[in-house]
């Protein structure tokens, strides 16, 4: 997919749409992608969003389970955020990687 | 989307990939690998927004029974895959022995905890969060004297096969027998 300009600066995006580059996120760049995926980013999809960066910077593979016990957002909680997909979406809208667990 | 040129008539043909939009799983074997292969794939199918339905019938039933969902086992006879800690082939003799199975279903489970595949109830929680739905057999229900309440709250209904396959309908629609 290449480069694509959001928010005002050049963001790197891989074929399937996630950046490769999670230090180019910011809110602006979130919301943009979540507009593309019909979602209207509140303070709870942040708080979720800041969630998985930080799980995703200390090096841990991500569950829809972890997210769960987070104590931000149950599991229902999650899906009702993130209709249709809610560890992928969430987790191209965190301009990090597609999610490579099974649970 | 794919293009396909075809050589003769020259014509362009596309090829549009359906989507799968509805599983339907069914599990009939009470054992830890089989009720957590059914379950891995339904709860997969939720995660990615694929409409999914679960149905256990005769020995999966106990997966479903709250007395028993719990308490699942892995044989520890005839099974030419298992393998002791290390590698070493594991000896049918051996799981003959009681507590052998106990020991060996119970380090499965470890396992599984420490990838974050969570226990059976907790993981039909996770199914049922996303908008799926667990259902039981009526035949093998009837057969092993199961009644509601013997179930998990997370089974919606006790269904006859021909509810089953109403239920299995539509464009998109798979059903996988694990």
């Amino acid at each position: 997919m290449g480069q694509v300009n959001l928010a005002g600066t050049t963001v790197d995006f891989n074929e399937e749409g996630y950046m490769t580059d999670p230090s180019q996120w910011n809110k602006e760049i979130a919301n943009e992608i979540a507009s593309e995926e019909g979602i209207e980013l509140t303070d709870k999809h942040f708080e979720v969003l800041q969630f998985l960066r930080d799980k995703h910077t200390a090096g841990e593979q991500l569950t829809i389970r972890k997210v769960g016990n987070s104590g931000i957002v149950d599991i229902k909680g999650l899906y009702q955020l993130f209709p249709g997909g809610p560890l992928k979406k969430s987790s191209r809208i965190a301009g990090i990687p597609k999610p490579a667990s099974c649970v | 989307m794919e293009e396909q040129v075809l050589d003769k008539p020259i014509t362009k043909k596309v090829k549009e990939d359906k989507p799968l939009k509805k599983v339907c799983i069914i599990c009939a074997k009470g054992s830890i690998e089989d009720v957590y292969a059914a379950l891995v794939m339904t709860n997969g199918a939720v995660m990615e927004g694929i409409e999914a339905k679960l149905f256990f019938t005769f020995f999966g039933l106990d997966a479903i029974t709250k007395n028993q969902m719990n308490k699942l086992h892995t044989s520890t006879v005839g099974n030419p895959a298992m393998r002791m800690p290390g590698g070493l082939p594991f000896p049918s003799i051996l799981g003959l022995l009681p507590g052998v199975e106990a020991g060996v279903s119970a380090m499965m489970k470890k396992q599984m905890e420490k990838l974050d595949i969570p226990p059976v109830d907790e993981f039909m929680d996770m199914i049922t969060a996303g908008g799926g739905e667990i259902f039981a057999c009526k035949l093998a229900a009837d057969m092993f004297g199961v009644e509601k309440e013997d179930l998990s709250e997370h089974v919606k209904d006790i269904i006859t096969v021909g509810q089953f396959y109403e239920m299995c309908g539509g464009e998109g629609t798979q059903i996988i027998f694990t």
